[in-house]
């Protein structure tokens, strides 16, 4: 959900944007994070652990915690909470630990 | 290739800015790492007025001061600053590595400053991996930078000032703020943001904690009880709340891998967060190339990080020879008497039992790390 009205901050949000997140089209601002997209249109799971399928979704949003990875892209292993969506985007939840081999 | 630079500061915050800035008459050649693509580290997410020293800006918002800090730096034509730049790891014959805009960077500077602020802390309770929890610090940068709000029902854990100042700003948000729980018997932070928060009706539960949160997938409620005088939880005070975000301030931890990397003394200081290197009273660590500054040498506040860098910054242009060393030395010295002062009184004394522990010279307790005598 966005913020509407705030009583300090201002936000000065750039174009409307398309992305598609799991083959669905979303709607985003230009400049803002992936995570920050993806929450603002109620998503909250970013991937699941490997091991055991565990949601798991943002925590630390400045790019410690590896919890918000997805593969961005065709790239796995990106920290959706740094990286800022464009249009056209390809954003899709991860298989397993990521492959690159389709890359290099 | 091998990047060269006089001096290296890693991470963009107000200790490597305020680091940075003192180097613009040095005449040395300055690269500045930060990880974000943007400058001003934690301040830039922080919209309310400060606490700290009134000389020190107390009453400006964080992010203002960010802006005025970037401005300068803007100046400076010695300062190369690299955003989108992550120092991965430190390697032998002092090469740092860096991934810079997706591509790799081998840096090899004469002195390095480490700079690299803290990690929220995480608490141990079933489900804690479900999405819809958060550190504080995300929360804020999801609100205060994006605009966009974690959730609609949030329980707050942790009445430090960090906990008191988000519950408030999710307020300002028009997220309902359902409770404020605090393990300890007493409200950490300062009364005036507690005051804040109870004014609008949000209970602070102190002598609480959570027991665990539950939901299919993601955060549908949370636990509570009531803990003993041992800090064990009570059987039989539970209680639960729908929520679906939990929000954890419950400190921070430094950062400083690069530091154990580059083989520093390294000692576990409670004090000060966690891990943290030895230094001598310039800020340098035992490995002689390498000095530390704000939250990454021990979570304290902004003030405190922006008089660290001055000195590490200080210190290490002076021994790399800049010019104007003798005004150099005398501003060094201010900037050690506003830091003592800072420290002064019944709110610096958690830090400054601290900083006994981390002195070289002598006072250090048992390390874990030890590479170095
Ligand atoms: C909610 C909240 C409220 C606060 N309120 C106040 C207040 O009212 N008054 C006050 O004085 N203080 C306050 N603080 C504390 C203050 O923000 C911090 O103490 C201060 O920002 C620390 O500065 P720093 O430069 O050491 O670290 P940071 O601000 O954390 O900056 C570190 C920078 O390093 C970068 N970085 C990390 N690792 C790497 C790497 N490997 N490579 C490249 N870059 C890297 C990070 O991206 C970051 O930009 C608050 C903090 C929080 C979380």
């Amino acid at each position: 959900m966005r913020i509407k009205e705030h009583p300090v901050l201002e936000f000065k949000r750039g174009k409307m944007i398309k992305f598609n997140y799991n083959g669905r089209e979303l709607t985003a601002y230009e400049g803002e994070t992936v995570a920050a997209a993806l929450h603002a249109a109620g998503i909250k799971t970013l991937r699941k652990s490997t091991e055991f399928q565990r949601h798991r979704g943002l925590f630390c949003a400045i790019g410690n915690c590896s919890s918000c990875m997805m593969e961005v892209n065709g790239v796995p292993n990106v920290k959706t909470c740094l990286t800022r969506v464009t249009e056209g985007m390809v954003v899709a939840e991860q298989r397993g630990k990521g492959d690159l081999g389709a890359l290099y | 290739m091998v990047l060269y630079t006089d001096l290296l500061v890693v991470g963009g915050g107000p200790a490597g800015m305020a680091a940075v800035l003192q180097a613009a008459d040095s005449g040395l050649s300055v690269i500045l790492l930060e990880r974000y693509d943007q400058l001003g580290g934690q301040l830039v997410k922080q919209t309310h007025r400060f606490f700290g020293s009134k000389d020190e800006q107390a009453g400006t918002r964080g992010n203002v001061i960010a802006r005025a800090m970037e401005e300068e730096l803007e100046q400076l034509d010695n300062v190369t600053v690299l955003l989108e730049a992550t120092a991965l790891g430190y390697y032998e014959d002092n090469i740092l590595l860096v991934s810079a805009q997706h591509s790799l960077k081998k840096i090899k500077a004469e002195r390095i400053i480490v700079a690299t602020g803290a990690a929220e802390k995480m608490l141990t309770f079933p489900n804690n991996d479900l999405p819809g929890i958060y550190g504080a610090g995300a929360v804020q940068t999801l609100m205060n930078l994006d605009g966009v709000v974690p959730g609609r029902r949030v329980v707050m854990v942790g009445a430090g000032n960090i906990g008191l100042i988000v519950s408030y700003q999710l307020l300002q948000a028009g997220v309902e703020v359902v409770a404020v729980v605090e393990a300890a018997r007493q409200i950490g932070g300062y009364l005036v943001h507690a005051a804040k928060i109870s004014r609008t009706g949000v209970p602070i539960y102190t002598g609480q904690t959570i027991k665990r949160a539950y939901g299919n997938g993601e955060v549908e409620g949370v636990e509570l009880w009531q803990l003993d005088h041992n800090w064990q939880g009570i059987p039989g005070s539970e209680r639960s709340l729908a929520v679906d975000t939990i929000c954890l301030a419950v400190g921070l931890r430094p950062l400083t891998d690069i530091l154990v990397q580059a083989g520093c003394q390294m000692a576990y200081v409670p004090q000060l967060g966690g891990d943290v290197p030895l230094r001598d009273d310039n800020l340098k660590t035992s490995n002689h190339r390498f000095y530390v500054a704000g939250d990454a040498a021990g979570v304290e506040e902004a003030t405190a990080a922006i008089l660290e860098g001055e000195l590490a910054g200080l210190s290490a242009i002076l021994e790399l020879g800049a010019k104007e060393g003798q005004s150099l030395e005398v501003k060094k010295r201010t900037v050690k008497k506003k830091l003592d002062k800072l420290r002064k009184g019944p709110v610096g004394e958690k830090i400054r039992a601290g900083l006994l522990k981390v002195r070289r010279d002598g006072n250090a307790g048992k390390d874990r790390y030890s590479h170095t005598g």
